[in-house]
């Protein structure tokens, strides 16, 4: 039998490596997504993104097991950083996701970002593609640990939760744009060490100062992954925001706003293997970078030299 | 931008299934050799202690790794490998390099190479010829789907 076919079929050996041919052939991604696309829409996207080390992976681990009760098939994808040197990645999420490892209803998959900024891998959006397609009932992405600016995952999940620790910073690091920014959910992990309630109030006064386009206001849950104290509260939360967002008018701007990057996503995606299809890039490259580096050329007069052999045939 | 950063992004990184199956807690040598395939530019799936065989092949199903590669100290690889061969075949893996290094026998190692478990490296190997070795494997090994 064919890859689409055994996939239909609920074959995960077959998922597995369709996810595998969308993070690695450019060649073959669309006729898969045009295939995969029509069955999608079922599936409940949740984003877990956070600063390294804030307890992500514990937490979906958590999760998981909630959504497992109430019958609810979970795919996860777990994704850590690029080496920007080597190219390699140590992909460590999975340690801390294995408390469902013997449940035919969990598929977890580890991706690299390939130095892709934003906190995703450029795959990831067409993997949660597939995921959907395959028939899971919620898909849970936890990000790379990030910090003040990488936002992607808004972009692509339908509820961001924005995990953070007592040691993340005080008002001032939260008044900064970014993580605050698009949290649907704001949790406060490792409730137990020093200063989880200082934080979660600076956090809470933070908040209040916001001028909301939206009704929905993110609430500030304390909880700790690791204790299991709070993660019932944090699915309830999870829930009510599907909810929210299930009445028509509330998902709307956020879904125009999606397509948006995801054509944003596209052209840089093309453009990529334009410059990468330039004859000699490498070459070209490598000369150019040394006559910046001798300070003979401006780096935009380097790149304008580079577009000027995209072939756009 | 990426296109021009990262040229040899564009070919399928190698992927690969640390783990230390078994009840010692060991794992110093599956970090040694993890942290040298990273380097090497793989994708290391590093899933840790006390991992049975049944987790072992699962995960390798739901990563889609090229190869698993366990570290094995305590005297169970004639238990251990055979057993992942086995599931792996049952569940219809063919296509990927079963390898692995510890206190191995050479006549043991043999053994197990003729059921189908590739090379197992012992004490003192240089993490260059495993390197190698998983390189030139990868190659031979995979193959196209066809969608």
């Amino acid at each position: 039998m064919k890859l689409l076919d055994r996939f239909f079929a609920g074959d995960r050996l077959a998922l597995s490596r369709i996810i595998t041919l969308l993070e690695n052939d450019a060649g073959r991604r669309n006729t898969l997504l045009d295939v995969l696309l029509p069955k999608t829409g079922g599936a409940r996207r949740i984003g877990l993104t956070g600063p390294p080390g804030s307890g992500k992976s514990t937490l979906t681990d958590r999760l998981i097991r909630l959504f497992r009760q109430e019958d609810r098939t979970v795919g996860v994808i777990a994704v850590d950083p690029t080496s920007p040197f080597t190219g390699g990645a140590l992909l460590g999420d999975r340690l801390r996701m294995q408390s469902s490892w013997d449940d035919t209803g969990v598929f977890v998959r580890s991706m690299a970002d390939r130095t892709h900024t934003g906190g995703l891998s450029a795959s990831t959006p067409h993997v949660i593609t597939a995921l959907d397609a395959f028939g899971k009932d919620v898909v849970i992405v936890e990000t790379v640990g990030v910090g003040q600016s990488t936002l992607e995952i808004a972009d692509v999940t339908d509820t961001t939760v924005v995990v953070l620790t007592p040691e993340s910073g005080d008002s001032i690091q939260a008044m900064k744009a970014g993580l605050m920014e698009i949290a649907d959910i704001l949790v406060v992990n490792k409730d137990d060490r020093a200063g989880a309630g200082h934080f979660a109030s600076e956090l809470r006064m933070v908040l209040n100062m916001r001028q909301w386009a939206d009704q929905w206001q993110p609430p500030i849950l304390r909880i700790s992954a690791q204790n299991n104290t709070g993660v019932d509260a944090l699915y309830e939360q999870l829930t009510a925001h599907h909810q929210y967002l299930s009445e028509q008018q509330h998902s709307e701007t956020r879904r125009l706003r999606q397509s948006r990057s995801a054509i944003d996503r596209a052209i840089e995606e093309r453009l990529g293997h334009l410059l990468a299809g330039i004859p000699d890039i490498v070459a070209i490259m490598d000369r150019l970078s040394e006559q910046v580096a001798r300070h003979e050329i401006h780096p935009s007069a380097a790149a304008a030299e580079i577009i000027k052999n995209i072939n756009l045939e | 931008m990426s296109g021009t950063q990262n040229q040899h992004s564009m070919e399928r990184k190698i992927r690969v299934l640390v783990a230390k199956p078994g009840l010692d807690g060991h794992d110093r040598g599956a970090k040694v050799v993890a942290s040298a395939l990273r380097d090497a530019g793989m994708e290391v799936i590093y899933t840790g202690l006390r991992q049975t065989p049944e987790m072992i092949v699962e995960a390798s199903i739901q990563e889609d790794v090229d190869v698993v590669a366990l570290s094995i100290l305590s005297g169970a690889h004639m238990t251990i490998f055979p057993r992942v061969l086995n599931l792996l075949r049952e569940h219809g893996v063919d296509h990927l390099l079963l390898t692995g290094g510890g206190i191995i026998p050479r006549a043991d190692a043999e053994t197990l190479k003729e059921m189908g478990v590739g090379q197992l490296f012992g004490p003192g190997t240089s993490t260059r010829d495993i390197i190698a070795y998983i390189k030139k494997e990868v190659a031979d090994k995979r193959q196209e789907d066809e969608i």
